[in-house]
């Protein structure tokens, strides 16, 4: 099992998401420059402030040539994980629904939170149970998750809610509580607070490891709808 | 020479620059001409207070600067220290004057400029930490510095992938038009590829790396950074730089790659007086000149002169020497990441700085003059008269029963928890970071594991410029131990310190005073602790129409623990803990944060306790932790000994029932920093540490403070809420 963390100039967080990879399988770095994946079994596109989120969080990255090759991954049914800035890339990208909009304060908040596992048949959760909570720290000044009516409607209905913040914790503002969610097929995941920095007790917590230890679970086995 | 360069500015364009007659009496004499306009810039910088330290180096000379595990030390861009093989550097500075002026941005690159210097050492910035002085947030202009200050820190430590882990704020009338910004950052590198300044190879080149050079803070230096503030500051807003966290992540990045593949034999950033500095000083290091072209640097705004290009400060970039066969590769790099590199000079013999443009040679500059050469003053010190400075507007009466004034001391803006401001930052990138912000004293973070250790470092930041106006030396002296004692209470060892030296016009003698005897304090401090300043920075004219700031030298300490996993934090463990107080501690009212919010101006005689008995304290309670006997430790600082308590019993939801022989204010509120502790462990073992003293236990819902005379309780979750909330209505 080889985990591909993509790295763009701006990113924060990818050498902390390539250590809670490595606890798990094999990780490496994905320059953004690249158009393929060098054949990793899933992917993680990290956190930080790629190209300054210079215009809007993630959509200058989003047109990176190594976005091409995450794409066409997710279609095949890839394992495709983002986290923070990686949420918002994937965002731009359209490979998951809705926007993150300005944190309501307009500030940035940097808390630990716990989150409830609304779905555990993903590649990123099926070592949880569901409702499970995990404690997450979460740290952004965009990450209050939007969508109109209809999409919401929809994204509750298809179970695309795979985290909420705990009752009385949600940061931002984020519509329904929704910290994550993930594409129709399921294999692509998005979420605000940060699993990576949640791998060791020392710091906090090692509630995040789960998410990481999921992948693993279910390896390239995830079934292409 | 050219035409334009012909040209002579002369005495009043120099004085203009800041400059005195008499200084300019010296360059002519130096250069045996009178210097052109780019020359003139020049000296005006490199003259200046923030650059040639005239007002403070021959008094910094009595500061200890060499240290057992001292790496690197005064004199490079930064200092650092060695942890487990590792080198560990750090760096304090100040960015006050573009602070008061655009608090934003000013914050920003002050963040900006101090992980350059660590950068420029070839270290990954792993830490950054912030001391903050602002007027009491009831003004409108105070709560607008407050706000957009800590909006900038976080704009760019955020942006850029490096924690802000710990710091601290105080509000004082006296800084009401001169906030203080002072940022400290820590970074971690190989020792063997620490990167030097010095500037050697004859023949090789001068890289330019990073952003394009605009006409941005341009005599940010002399005119911000080195005369005082005034009505007419908001005309000095084009001196303050405009910052770009994304380009300084790609410099940090592409720097580090550059350092790691061997390419580079110096590197230094541009900070003050930008390419001036930065050439001049490499040239100086290494004994060498430096041929710059101005026509070479990538510019922002076409028309620039030679002068504003040498002068400019704009930010993100760095100088690097390079020898020429590597000069390809280097670049690739550089392209990689998307950064500028530009060849734009040479290394010379000859010890001259010239600048060209193109074939125009349009300043010529013996180096020894520029960095060397500036005269250096001698201070006039005399002690005020009478206190400097007013009282403050009483808030508290006198009469108020103690559970009353320990809940307004808990609200008030110098004791109430920072978590509105420290939320706002990254606490934890870099997957580091051991306890965060309001957990422990100083900040822990973990270093790769040794076997089963996880080795530590443990850093903090501090200072307490009431204490210093009372009583420079005592209460410069008292700011070095207690930021030891922050880090004994998480079981690390100083291992050295950086200062940044914040006073008001050195020229004035009761300043001058506060500055001798306050160097004299940290000194002594550091000759008690035996560790050694590795640099910092000196920050005068912190006036405004009203007078002097406080005397603030702020101290940065870095030390080293054995395993992270035995680092107290404040909060009681557990229920039924003993509860002890360490240390000689010989609580006063005087300079306290008690007396302030009476009214009482900052004046009377500090207690003197010897620095020996204090450190053995010190000692038993870094014992004590690292053995895993003390399970809880907070030293005695702000508000003294009730307030600890409460914030001991705020942090863990835990209460405490505590029996002392009398409740004067004295005992209560009292302070005498770093000279006392307040522990909690299992009761045989903490009766077992040497001189502590058990005052109670742990357990309950209440803090239940008595003695024979009577007592008083409050509830352990009112303290903690009072205390969460203090702020809050300041950062909406």
């Amino acid at each position: 099992m080889r985990i591909g963390v993509v790295r763009f100039p701006g990113s924060c967080d990818e050498a902390d998401a390539i250590a809670a990879a490595s606890a798990v399988a094999e990780a490496e770095l994905l320059w953004h420059g690249r158009t393929d994946l060098d054949g990793v079994d899933a992917v993680v596109v990290p956190g930080g402030f790629s190209y300054g989120d210079y215009l809007r969080p993630g959509a200058i990255a989003r047109y990176s040539p190594v976005m091409t090759a995450v794409a066409a991954f997710a279609a095949d049914g890839g394992p495709v994980l983002g986290i923070c800035n990686g949420f918002q890339v994937l965002c731009e990208a359209g490979l998951l629904p809705g926007a993150l909009l300005p944190n309501n304060s307009l500030r940035f908040i940097c808390r630990q939170v716990d989150l409830t596992v609304e779905r555990t048949t993903t590649p990123w959760t099926a070592a949880c149970e569901a409702g499970e909570q995990l404690s997450i720290p979460s740290k952004h000044a965009n990450g209050r998750w939007y969508a109109d009516d209809q999409t919401l409607a929809q994204i509750e209905a298809n179970g695309q809610v795979v985290f909420r913040y705990a009752p009385g914790q949600n940061p931002n503002g984020s519509l329904a509580d929704i910290a994550g969610v993930c594409s129709e097929q399921g294999n692509v995941v998005g979420l605000m607070p940060h699993p990576e920095h949640a791998v060791d007790l020392l710091t906090g917590s090692a509630d995040g490891l789960k998410l990481f230890a999921s992948v693993l679970e279910e390896g390239s086995s995830v079934p292409v709808s | 020479m050219s035409q334009s360069a012909d040209q002579i500015p002369g005495r009043e364009r120099a004085i203009e620059l800041a400059l005195t007659g008499a200084e300019y009496d010296q360059i002519v004499e130096l250069l045996g001409r009178e210097p052109n306009e780019v020359e003139l810039a020049m000296y005006s910088l490199l003259w200046s207070e923030h650059c040639a330290y005239k007002h403070s180096k021959k008094i910094l000379r009595r500061l200890p600067t060499e240290g057992e595990r001292l790496l690197l030390g005064v004199g490079e861009n930064a200092g650092a220290v060695e942890v487990e093989g590792l080198a560990v550097a750090f760096k304090v500075e100040s960015h006050n004057h573009p602070s008061a002026v655009e608090p934003f941005q000013g914050a920003a690159t002050g963040v900006g400029g101090i992980l350059r210097d660590v950068i420029a050492l070839g270290a990954r910035p792993v830490a950054m930490l912030d001391s903050l002085r602002f007027g009491y947030p009831s003004s409108e202009r105070s709560r607008w510095l407050l706000d957009r200050a800590v909006a900038g820190i976080g704009h760019y430590g955020n942006s850029i992938g490096v924690p802000t882990v710990g710091g601290e704020i105080h509000f004082d009338p006296s800084y009401e038009s001169n906030c203080l910004i002072n940022a400290m950052c820590v970074g971690i590198a190989d020792p063997d590829r620490l990167m030097r300044c010095a500037a050697t190879g004859i023949g090789n080149r001068v890289l330019l790396i990073g952003a394009l050079t605009g006409r941005d803070g341009i005599g940010g230096a002399s005119v911000l950074a080195s005369t005082e503030l005034g009505d007419d500051d908001a005309d000095k807003r084009p001196t303050v730089q405009i910052g770009d966290p994304f380009a300084e992540k790609k410099v940090l990045e592409a720097c580090l790659e550059l350092v790691d593949a061997d390419l580079l034999v110096a590197l230094q950033d541009l900070g003050a007086a930008g390419l001036t500095s930065s050439a001049s000083e490499m040239a100086a290091q290494g004994e060498v000149g430096l041929d710059i072209d101005v026509a070479r640097v990538p510019l922002r705004e076409a028309d620039m002169e030679p002068f504003e290009i040498m002068v400019s400060e704009s930010q993100e970039r760095m100088l690097a020497i390079v020898e020429p066969a590597r000069v390809a590769a280097v670049e690739q790099i550089c392209e990689k990441w998307e950064l500028l590199c530009t060849d734009i000079g040479e290394v010379t013999e000859g010890g001259h700085m010239r600048i060209f443009r193109g074939e125009e040679i349009v300043g010529d500059i013996p180096v020894t003059t520029l960095v060397d050469d500036c005269p250096l003053y001698d201070l006039q010190p005399s002690p005020p008269a009478e206190g400097l400075y007013p009282a403050p507007p009483v808030e508290l009466p006198e009469t108020a029963d103690p559970a009353t004034t320990l809940l307004a001391l808990l609200a008030g803006c110098n004791i109430a928890s920072r978590r509105p401001v420290f939320e706002q930052y990254d606490q934890i990138v870099q997957a580091r970071t051991v306890r965060r912000p309001d957990e422990a004293d100083a900040a822990v973070l973990a270093l790769e594991a040794s076997g089963n250790r996880r080795p530590a470092i443990a850093m903090s930041i501090d200072g307490n410029g009431r204490r210093v106006a009372a009583d420079p030396l005592r209460g410069s002296l008292d700011g070095v131990l207690e930021c030891a004692a922050n880090l004994a209470c998480v079981g690390a060892e100083p291992l050295g310190l950086t200062n940044c030296l914040n006073f008001g016009n050195p020229e004035k003698p009761h300043v001058a005073w506060q500055l001798v005897n306050a160097v004299e304090g940290i000194a002594q401090g550091c000759e008690a602790l035996a560790i050694p300043v590795v640099g910092g920075n000196v920050s005068l004219y912190n006036e405004g129409p009203d007078g002097p700031i406080l005397p603030t030298p702020v101290i940065g300490m870095v030390g080293e623990l054995p395993d992270a996993e035995r680092c107290a934090g404040i909060g009681f463990a557990k229920e039924g803990h003993a509860v002890a107080v360490v240390g000689p501690f010989e609580p006063s009212l005087v300079a306290s944060e008690l007396a302030a919010r009476r009214g009482r101006a900052p004046s009377g005689s500090l207690p003197q306790v010897a620095a020996e008995l204090i450190l053995a304290a010190q000692q038993a309670v870094r014992d004590g932790v690292r053995s895993g006997t003390i399970l809880s430790a907070h030293d005695i600082s702000d508000g003294g000994l009730a307030v600890t308590l409460a914030e001991c019993c705020g942090a863990s939801g835990i209460g405490c029932s505590i029996e002392l022989d009398e409740l004067t204010d004295e005992a209560l509120f009292g302070e005498a920093p770093g000279s006392g502790f307040v522990i909690s462990g299992e009761l045989a073992a903490i009766e077992a540490i040497d001189g502590a003293r058990v005052i109670g236990a742990t357990g309950g819902s209440s803090l239940t403070i008595s003695s024979e005379d009577g007592g008083f309780a409050v509830d352990v979750e009112e303290l903690h809420a009072t205390r969460e909330n203090g702020l809050r209505p300041y950062l909406p």
